[in-house]
């Protein structure tokens, strides 16, 4: 066979990222619109307004779409850290295993089951009972994000284990996972970014049929309840995304340096940089813009305060591993992407809610002034974009933090993967992900816009979405 | 080897067989889609039967995945990485037959259903196939190392065996979803599908005589475990033999109860085959054993108590499911609309 010497470590790592981060565009969206769709049916099953149950069908019909993405390509997640990471299974298997089974037993079947009786029970169950079955698929999908999250807590954070002779690690506590501090900061903040994601694609899309001046009635409505979930997303993200980076300075130093671009330490009190570009082999730092007291504020949410740079950490690091891992690990982080990964996630979640408020304030009154407003709806239908690029942001921040380790202090990345898997094989995959990935993106957005343009009426023709108020006899002047 | 292992051991083994049983019929509901249909509303009529249950059927199959994983990590840590290009194709077809029903759905012109219900079919038989593959790849001496890393050649994946097990358990999926279908239509569709099986039940005879004599030369079962295999080769003909009777009577509820036992039986004859070993190694030496590539006792006992409280719960709301979506359909409710399956 060929051998050109390639190592297969980079393209499995490479397959790893890309599978995820695409695995990821849809989940945030199935979680985030699942909760729309959750909140439009319980109004319906309490008002009685046939709207509601428009709305509820009309946006079901693009948390279907969002569904199906997710779960196929969840698939792959499921099956890939055998295919190219052996090495981490064999040694992560006892505890990460667990997590993994417990998600398809109590949160998969539970979604699955519940949406295909939601999907076709509509005449079958009183309102109450059928905005139920959606509840369970929104909890329960909830409820995989938490055992991932656990899963994905142990390697950041490993807790609850001990180290075997044959060098892999046995669970020693269940609770201990399950009370894992690095959960129970990452939990939040991600459920929130789902709500964000979710609640801003109602509201960027239905923004952009308000454009269209297309029944104005009932995507105001639409928006609004997108806006308010996604300001309470964005605020919950925020203060998820603030706790944990607290927690971050005691628990990964380096991280934390990193994503801030100081390599010496700081004075006291620390400003903060809003920009700079980093050269990571002279440690010089270029155009950098300072707030003074800033990281201080940031960090300890007081006005002194010091932080450890980059170097600190290193030697940190190779003083608590170097008896164990040797000499030659490398520490160092790739400190452009996690200081603007941070910086994007911190801007993105503040201009999201910015105008979030601006849209609910122009949208305030019945008669339909937002429709005039037509920079503001533009800017609101850009927005349905941001957050998928806020979401990967903070992946590639958690997770290229997280090197040279796979599980932190425990296993680097370089021992995790198949030994048995040839790069050739890795490279083809790739290529056929990709080519599949784009595949199912492009069928997916082109049939989420088909039925956004076919509009409300393809629901129910009986019900007059231009005017907000279906009961008033006041029809919207075109 | 513990209780636990064994146990979870057993527990794989019935998680397959709930895959193949139930998700089975939805692979076999996919290929009748345009195997047994002629008319865009005989397809829907078809994939209308699975829609409300293919997805959660599917769950089976990631929980299979799952348990390996949590419990015999060594197995599925070789397993997959050895298999690695059968696996990929197993999910390149499984997520295009996900995609495909949803698509179908909303895809509004008859060219754009078209191609979707086409990608349904082919996925749908590709899936089963490829998974029989590598059941019956599986169960053969492999090259693999001290370390339980497996090195396939082309002819470990594809030989007599495992080509004869793709299309064994095509079939068995396509019996399955013919009967499923024939309990949930009415009218002409019914008496076409259950047609259609009765007269492909012939070819399973053939199928399994060839199965059991390639099962002789390419693994050591029949050295290790003469008289269960023997048992369950058997009962393999035997309950074919019901359920193509049954069909041929127009007994709906007996051919499919009877396919769900030979489905349950092939997937047995492998993991009793294989027992007590997982994976066998062309030098045995080196062949992996459930008690070696087990999680730990403590971890054992944590997801085996998660089981027991889970498995009631979702048993209980699982067949609640089925039950309450149970109807005949008609053709007619399918002509004339632009709905499609849902």
């Amino acid at each position: 066979m060929f051998n050109f010497a390639l190592n297969v470590l980079p393209f499995a790592r490479f397959q790893f990222a890309m599978t995820t981060i695409f695995h990821y565009f849809f989940i945030p969206m199935s979680i985030g619109i699942g909760l729309s769709v959750c909140i439009m049916e319980t109004m319906y099953a309490i008002t009685k307004n046939k709207i509601y149950q428009t709305m509820t069908k009309f946006w079901g019909r693009i948390f279907l779409l969002a569904f199906a993405v997710g779960v196929v390509t969840g698939l792959i997640q499921e099956f890939q850290f055998g295919m190219n990471w052996s090495q981490y299974s064999r040694f992560m298997g006892d505890i990460f295993g667990a997590p993994l089974a417990i998600e398809a037993l109590l949160a998969f079947f539970l979604e699955s089951t519940f949406l295909g009786v939601w999907m076709f029970t509509w005449d079958k169950f009183k309102p109450a009972w059928h905005a139920l079955m959606i509840w369970l698929v929104f909890l329960a999908s909830a409820a995989s994000a938490l055992w991932i999250l656990t899963a994905n807590s142990f390697m950041q954070h490993p807790v609850g284990y001990k180290l075997t002779s044959s060098g892999h690690v046995e669970m020693t506590s269940f609770k201990a996972l399950l009370t894992n501090q690095q959960l129970w900061y990452e939990f939040p903040h991600v459920i929130s970014s789902c709500i964000v994601t979710g609640s801003f694609i109602v509201a960027g899309t239905s923004a952009w049929m308000i454009f269209r001046k297309k029944s104005v009635g009932f995507f105001r409505k639409s928006m609004r309840l997108g806006l308010v979930l996604g300001i309470v997303g964005c605020l919950g993200a925020v203060t998820s995304g603030d706790l944990q980076s607290g927690y971050l300075i005691k628990d990964q130093p380096m991280k934390f340096a990193a994503s801030e671009g100081i390599y010496n330490h700081t004075e006291n009190p620390a400003p903060w940089s809003v920009f700079q570009l980093t050269n990571t082999k002279t440690h010089q730092e270029y155009g950098k813009i300072e707030i003074p007291y800033m990281l201080s504020f940031l960090s300890y949410h007081k006005f002194s305060g010091s932080v450890a740079g980059m170097d600190e950490a290193n030697r940190a690091l190779h003083k608590q591993y170097d008896g164990k891992f040797g000499k030659n690990m490398d520490y160092s982080l790739n400190v452009n992407v996690l200081f603007f990964a941070f910086r994007l996630m911190a801007a993105g979640f503040g201009g999201l809610t910015f105008i979030a408020l601006l849209g609910l304030w122009f949208s305030r009154r019945r008669k339909n002034t937002i429709v005039k407003q037509k920079w503001l709806t533009f800017i609101l239908f850009l927005a349905t974009f941001a957050p998928f690029v806020i979401n990967t942001g903070g992946w590639l921040f958690t997770e290229l933090g997280r090197d040279p380790w796979v599980v932190y202090g425990l296993l680097p990345i370089a021992k995790a993967v198949s030994p048995s898997t040839s790069p050739a094989s890795v490279i083809f995959t790739i290529i056929v992900y990709f080519l599949l990935f784009v595949t199912l993106a492009s069928c997916m957005v082109f049939y989420a816009k088909k039925s956004l343009y076919k509009g409300p009426e393809s629901i129910d023709k009986t019900i007059d979405y231009d005017n907000d108020d279906p009961f008033s006899k006041e029809a919207f002047n075109k | 080897m513990s209780f636990l292992q064994f146990f979870w051991y057993a527990v794989i083994c019935f998680l397959f067989i709930m895959f193949l049983v139930l998700d089975g019929a939805d692979f076999g509901a996919g290929m009748a889609a345009k195997l047994l249909a002629f008319r865009p509303a005989e397809s829907n009529m078809i994939v209308r039967s699975i829609s409300p249950h293919w997805d959660g059927n599917e769950v089976f199959l990631v929980a299979a995945g799952g348990s390996m994983f949590a419990t015999m990590p060594f197995w599925y840590a070789s397993l997959f990485s050895g298999f690695y290009l059968l696996l990929f194709l197993v999910l390149v077809s499984l997520i295009f037959r996900g995609v495909a029903f949803e698509f179908n759905n909303v895809a509004e012109t008859p060219k754009g259903k078209n191609a979707w219900m086409w990608a349904t079919t082919l996925s749908s038989t590709a899936a089963p196939f490829l998974l029989g593959m590598l059941f019956t790849a599986m169960i053969q001496p492999v090259p693999m190392d001290n370390h339980g890393n497996i090195f396939v050649g082309l002819f470990n994946v594809i030989n007599p065996l495992s080509i004869l097990g793709g299309i064994a358990v095509t079939a068995l999926c396509l019996y399955q979803g013919l009967h499923f279908f024939t309990l949930h239509a009415n009218g002409i569709m019914r008496y076409r599908a259950a047609s259609l099986a009765g007269n492909l039940y012939w070819a399973a005879y053939p199928v399994e005589v060839l199965f059991a004599i390639a099962l002789f030369f390419e693994t050591n079962f029949f050295e290790e475990h003469l008289l269960s295999t023997l048992t369950l080769l058997v009962l393999i003909v035997l309950t074919t033999f019901w359920g193509h009777l049954s069909t041929g009577m127009h007994k709906e509820v007996q051919a499919y109860v009877a396919n769900s036992l030979t489905i349950a039986f092939v997937v047995m004859l492998i993991f009793v085959g294989l027992f007590p070993h997982v994976l066998i190694a062309q030098n045995p030496v080196n062949s992996l054993l459930i008690k070696n590539v087990s999680s730990s006792p403590f971890t054992l006992t944590v997801v085996t108590i998660v089981l027991c409280i889970l498995l009631p719960i979702l048993t209980a709301y699982f067949i609640w499911s089925y039950i309450i979506q149970w109807k005949r359909h008609d053709l007619s409710e399918f002509e004339n609309t632009d709905k499609g399956a849902y």
